[in-house]
């Protein structure tokens, strides 16, 4: 077993992972046609091999409804998780670079929004932006960086006090060259990895603001929609149209979660025995 | 006893400043909102039949017309006298309305994080304490589980499990349905609150304990616990003693930090098993553009959070001697 060593498995984790979300993706896309049909001979029908996760009152294909909201809950995902962890770089670096007032600004804003339930914040933001596709994706982008920034922060100011970056700057080089030789290398990683662990959060809160009516309108089967419906038929015992999809929501937030996990391990081994 | 003054001032004026921005933060928000009260709450059709009199009076109640500036004003200038201002959809008091509804909810989330506090921190102990062990992996596994779990799901699943298959426990609701207010009992109370305080509870464990888990785990391998092994201590006495001392302080910060994730946890679940709660209060309010009592929730669980984070920050120098005469010093 010598030739498996972690960093093969890491790798290999990571492509299949990656794989499998990306078939859900575009699974998704493709049945989106048929996750709006409707049929009602065949409506309310318990899971069975011709339906893997049932039928729900209209006849519509469970499997094709939680297939194609998960598509568009990672699609979300992506965006968001890339405009929050774009937002904690530069207020990040920022902060941590300019100093003095601009630092103190900074610092009381993550303060503000990190002071806010999440939700909460998550909601009135979604209201900003009139709900719809807009405000789950503003809702969800402009509250989940603060932690992030907070992390790049830190870590700027860390390495701005190392001795090879001191060293650097005594001896004449450019700013620009200290940022790109010997900052960024550090950055880039722990960037990622945070951009990365950005995904389960904003896929949950995506489908949590929906659940609760500020997000994407009921025609689209997002995942938050089809368990919010799903309340009404629960009682009389139609327990499929709950459970599978929400199972395979807490799926595809596992995936991303082992994609951070084995990115870290590869970028970070050290931090793998802690 | 100079500087604890001192320090507790400056940590009071910092968290009037935030509530301030939270307020402005959130009656900004709510005023660039593009949706119309009048719309969402009257509706298209009986507006098409109002006279331009009775629009006018309309928009006077939901307060469309005035500048935003003014507005804010006028409500900072309320606040600070002690008057909310009044709901829009409930008609009472948003002061009355979130006293009532805080009532329902707070002993559910004082529930919830009591016990997600209690079994993130002995998970964290167990596993920190075995780490590579079998019990290791299962905390972690269970940890992960439950941080990609969310929670209006799990209160989902709960629901069809116990309330309809099983049929022990009632669907919804703070007090049994149709039964008037002066015979609802104590019993009452604490049956319909069951599943929504154990499907809050699962919030917020996985935090704790992960961090709880590298601390201990740390903890491990100093050299005060190598020192004890080799007196002889038993692993019991050397988790207790060496460990969990050690452990509690960034426990208590974690825990008093999750009163935030607690509330929008009971946002969900309250909206889940339709218990009349702060957070069903908050999504109506959100859903009916009712300006007032939103920014009364927002300011009431904002200044929640900075209070929990306030006594956390007191509570280091209660809890831990080192900073107390740390602080005293500098």
């Amino acid at each position: 077993m010598n030739h498996w060593n972690g960093r093969k498995r890491a790798v290999i984790l990571l492509a299949a992972a990656l794989l499998v979300l990306c078939g859900v993706a575009a699974a998704g896309a493709l049945a989106a046609d048929q996750a709006a049909a409707t049929d009602f001979t065949r409506k309310n029908l318990a899971p069975s091999p011709a339906f893997l996760f049932g039928t729900d009152w209209m006849g519509r294909d469970m499997l094709a409804r939680t297939l194609t909201g998960l598509s568009l809950s990672i699609r979300i995902g992506l965006l968001t998780a890339a405009v929050s962890a774009l937002i904690a770089l530069c207020l990040g670096t920022l902060s941590a670079t300019l100093g003095g007032w601009a630092d103190g600004a900074v610092s009381w804003c993550i303060d503000l929004v990190m002071g806010i339930p999440h939700i909460l914040l998550v909601m009135l933001l979604s209201l900003a932006f009139g709900k719809g596709f807009a405000g789950v994706v503003a809702g969800v982008a402009l509250s989940h960086w603060p932690s992030l920034a907070r992390v790049i922060r830190g870590e700027v100011l860390q390495l701005k006090g190392a001795v090879y970056v001191q060293t650097a700057e005594k001896l004449g080089v450019s700013r620009l060259r200290i940022a790109r030789r010997h900052l960024l290398p550090h950055l880039l990683p722990q960037f990622f990895v945070g951009l990365v662990l950005q995904f389960p959060h904003a896929i949950l809160h995506e489908a949590s603001i929906t659940f609760l009516g500020f997000g994407l309108s009921p025609e689209q089967p997002a995942i938050g929609v089809i368990l919010s419906e799903s309340m009404k038929y629960l009682t009389t015992g139609k327990w499929w149209l709950a459970v599978f999809p929400g199972l395979s929501l807490v799926g595809v937030v596992l995936l991303f979660a082992a994609i951070g996990e084995q990115l870290r391990r590869m970028w970070h081994p050290a931090s793998v025995h802690q | 006893m100079k500087h604890r003054l001192i320090f507790t001032s400056k940590k009071l004026l910092r968290m009037a400043l935030l509530l301030l921005g939270v307020s402005l933060a959130a009656f900004l928000l709510m005023c660039a909102s593009p949706l119309d009260p009048l719309q969402t709450n009257v509706g298209q059709a009986a507006l098409g039949t109002m006279s331009q009199e009775q629009l006018d009076q309309l928009e006077d109640y939901w307060g469309v017309n005035d500048p935003p500036l003014q507005r804010y004003l006028g409500w900072l200038g309320d606040f600070i006298r002690g008057d909310m201002g009044t709901s829009l959809l409930y008609r009472q008091p948003v002061g009355q309305v979130i006293g009532q509804r805080l009532q329902n909810s707070l002993w559910l989330m004082a529930f919830a994080w009591v016990v997600s506090g209690v079994l993130g921190l002995t998970l964290g102990v167990l596993a920190g304490a075995n780490r590579g062990k079998l019990v290791d992996k299962a905390v972690r596994g269970y940890c992960l589980l439950l941080s990609s779990t969310p929670a209006f799901w799990l209160g989902l699943v709960l629901l069809v499990v116990f309330a309809v298959w099983l049929g022990w426990l009632p669907i919804g609701l703070s007090v049994p349905i149709g039964m008037d207010a002066a015979s609802v009992t104590l019993s009452h109370r604490l049956y319909h609150a069951i599943l929504p305080a154990l499907t809050l509870s699962f919030t917020g464990v996985a935090g704790i304990a992960m961090h709880t888990r590298e601390k201990m785990a740390d903890i491990m391998e100093s050299d005060y616990v190598l020192f004890a092994r080799a007196r002889g201590e038993s692993a019991r006495s050397i988790v207790l003693r060496h460990g969990l001392r050690n452990v509690i302080l960034p426990a208590i910060t974690l825990q008093f930090a999750s009163i935030s994730e607690i509330f929008g946890g009971s946002v969900l679940v309250e909206q889940v098993f339709s218990y009349p709660g702060l957070g069903q209060a908050a999504v109506n309010a959100g859903l009916g553009s009712d300006l007032p009592l939103l920014l009364g929730i927002t300011v009431v669980s904002a200044a929640i959070v900075f209070g929990g984070n306030f006594i956390a920050d007191l509570l280091y120098g209660v809890v831990d001697p080192r900073i107390r005469r740390g602080a005293a010093r500098g």
